[in-house]
């Protein structure tokens, strides 16, 4: 019994941390008034990054730090277009998810002989296995390091956004970017700067997708990921531990179809899928109610209009 | 000038400059991977055009896309933005499904039976993300993400039932012949049908090689209804209020909420009736197990932005896209080059269309610098 709760308690924060990535990244780009609906793109673009490269190069690091790098490209895209054209941010991040897993399919068609999906890579390091346990009911507790560096990264964005000067920077250019502009404080930079962590952040998503729950890329890897991610960024009501513990409830369903879909569970493992979803809006009807994004989510900045 | 300032300012020329971008930066791309891109582009054309049956196929793809476009279009001037089509597209095949399966009765009933189920389930999914805004300020886009996957589920589910699975397969049953939509399905192949065919080849071929069917005319009409009901109704005036303005419709006495749950209830059952006509009017009719979204909700969204939420704009843009989609697989067969070219093709369009919002502005300021000239 114990030994299947830990499990639970592993697959949970197993399937969470791709979520908690892309959210993060959708949370420091709506905290800085820019709507970023591409966080799919970004992820997918990440995952097929990650995954080539760490199996051209045999490092997963690599593959990780280079996955961050590809998704700030992808998110450069969208930075140019809301920020520096002023357009539509929603249809932007929806052209970015139709270039991110273009561009992933089409690299990974040319790189691995016309499949789309690449070749097994090399995985990032799980911490707390038999080797930190022993044989005993923990060691079922065997997380990928990458769910210590989302849970690390909430932290770190929690401490920027409420406790630093940048981070009041970004919320200020959020809700009320004409007021932060009289303060000199230069709404472009700040919103460039915070739309391509989101897009390195989702990069991150992607990578912890295809380096650790699954050693490769496929054209499922990331397949509504990001949405989900985007839901928990409201659901978490735009804050770092909001969308944290929202992607932990995502995790924790996902992780039930797992753990109880194997057998003798009396309900079709279809139907326990379907409730993690049911849940959010049951909880969302009860408890949360009405989401309140940053006032200036997704206004395009003009100088001198009121 | 003038005249020139006039073309730049028309929605039209924006979504053309965008369609170029989107072939140009297409065929940098492929220069880079090292392919032609006349070659490509050429085996895009000839898998639009070259066939009577491509057309026609084209047509049947570009016709749930044109109603999920239309779907997320209807929403768009609403103010809402309907992600969830892809949720009520699907709840559209499902219901279709399980009425034409579990139906039979004469074509006459048994289409619109099977047709307007695939509508009311589409129309419930859409008024459950309208009437949890209206009612709790739900966020439509969160809402209509989770109903996307409860609708890929629920698809799964009932695909795996005893009643509906078709044994030794991953899909279901097909539904009753009776529902199918197809343009005379028994007259064509008979022997008096070949017949009367056979000398034209190409009603040969499309009628033949592909299922034609009734739905691109619905779409079509739909996308008149959709205008007329916006532009040219009261109730569309509310409707374009509230997605204007909120607040300034609230002040006029209009209803926002009822307005919000009404919108997405039409704007549902239009994404249902994409699914509902998808499976009465296409092989295999009926459906399988799906591991990911097919996207036919999803496309409908790069649709309506194409088409600048234009109802009438929708008809054209699906098509568009839908001879994108279709044509596409022969670039892959004839150049070698991936078939995703055409994702990043129709991303780069739709990315340009959120750039070009901006080509009437600078129409603008050339106009005024043209007018300071002339002093």
């Amino acid at each position: 019994m114990l030994s299947k709760l830990i499990l639970l308690i592993g697959i949970t924060l197993m399937y969470s941390t791709p979520l908690v990535f892309g959210a993060l990244g959708g949370v420091i780009s709506e905290r800085s008034g820019v709507v970023n609906i591409g966080i799919e793109g970004m992820m997918t673009t990440g995952a097929f990054t990650a995954a080539a490269v760490s199996y051209f190069t045999g490092n997963p690091w690599l593959g990780f730090l280079a996955a961050g790098a590809a998704g700030g490209a992808t998110a450069l895209l969208h930075a140019v277009a809301s920020v520096t054209f002023k357009a539509d941010q929603t249809i932007s991040g929806i052209a970015i998810n139709l270039i991110g897993p273009g561009f992933a399919l089409f690299f990974c068609r040319l790189l691995f002989d016309n499949a789309t999906m690449t070749l097994p890579a090399k995985t990032l390091p799980k911490l707390f296995g038999e080797s930190a346990f022993g044989d005993s009911a923990m060691k079922n507790l065997n997380v990928d390091v990458t769910v210590i560096l989302a849970l690390a990264t909430t932290v770190v964005m929690w401490f920027f956004l409420y406790r630093t000067k940048w981070g009041l920077h970004v919320r200020s250019v959020g809700e009320h970017p004409a007021a932060a502009d009289t303060l000199g404080i230069s709404v472009s930079g700040i919103r460039y700067v915070c739309v391509l962590i989101s897009g390195i952040l989702a990069g991150f998503g992607g990578a912890s997708m295809t380096l650790a729950i699954i050693s490769q890329f496929t054209p499922t890897a990331i397949s509504g990921q990001g949405f989900i991610a985007l839901a928990a960024v409201i659901f978490g009501k735009w804050t770092p531990f909001g969308a944290y513990g929202a992607c932990l409830l995502f995790g924790f369903a996902q992780a039930l179809t797992i753990v109880l879909g194997g057998g003798d569970f009396a309900v079709p493992s279809q139907i326990l899928a379907m409730l993690p979803y049911i849940l959010t809006i049951v909880v969302l009807i009860l408890f949360v109610g009405r989401s309140v994004a940053p006032k200036a989510d997704g206004e395009p900045y003009e100088k001198g209009v009121r | 000038m003038k005249t020139f300032v006039r073309i730049l300012k028309k929605p039209i020329t924006s979504t053309l400059i965008a369609i170029l971008f989107g072939f140009l930066v297409a065929a940098v791309v492929l220069v880079f991977a090292g392919y032609n891109p006349w070659e490509s582009f050429g085996a895009l054309f000839k898998g639009i055009f070259a066939k009577p049956k491509y057309i026609s196929n084209v047509i049947i793809k570009a016709t749930p896309i044109i109603l999920t476009g239309l779907s997320v279009a209807f929403a768009f001037k609403t103010g809402l933005f309907n992600i969830g089509a892809e949720g009520q597209y699907i709840a559209g095949t499902i219901a279709a499904v399980c009425v034409g399966v579990k139906f039979n009765f004469a074509p006459v009933v048994q289409v619109p039976l099977v047709v307007l189920s695939g509508v009311l389930a589409g129309a419930v999914f859409g008024g459950i993300i309208g009437f949890l805004k209206a009612r709790f300020g739900i966020h439509e886009v969160i809402t209509s993400i989770m109903l996307n996957w409860i609708g890929l589920y629920l698809s799964n589910f009932i695909v795996n039932t005893a009643t509906y699975h078709q044994p030794n397969s991953t899909s279901s049953y097909a539904v009753n012949e009776s529902s199918f939509t197809m343009l005379l399905p028994d007259w064509k192949t008979s022997k008096a049908g070949m017949a009367a065919l056979k000398p034209n080849k190409w009603l040969y071929e499309m009628m033949l090689k592909t299922d034609v069917n009734f739905g691109i005319l619905i779409a079509v009409v739909m996308a008149i209804i959709i205008w007329v009901l916006l532009y040219r109704s009261s109730k569309g005036y509310e409707l374009r209020a509230v997605g204007f303005n909120r607040d300034a419709a609230e002040f006029a006495g209009i209803n926002v909420g009822r307005n919000i749950t009404q919108a997405m209830l039409i704007a549902g059952a239009l994404a249902g009736l994409a699914g509902a006509l998808a499976i009465t009017g296409t092989s295999p009719h009926k459906i399988s197990q799906m591991a990911a979204f097919e996207n036919n909700g999803f496309n409908g969204l790069s649709v309506a932005l194409i088409a600048g939420s234009s109802p009438i704009g929708c008809i054209f843009a699906g098509l568009l896209f839908g001879g994108l989609l279709y044509g596409g697989q022969s670039v892959q067969q004839d150049v070698g080059a991936p078939t995703e070219i055409i994702n990043i093709m129709i991303g780069t369009i739709v990315f340009f269309v959120a750039l070009t919002k901006i080509v009437p502005s600078l129409a603008d300021k050339l106009e005024r610098r043209g007018a300071q000239r002339a002093k």
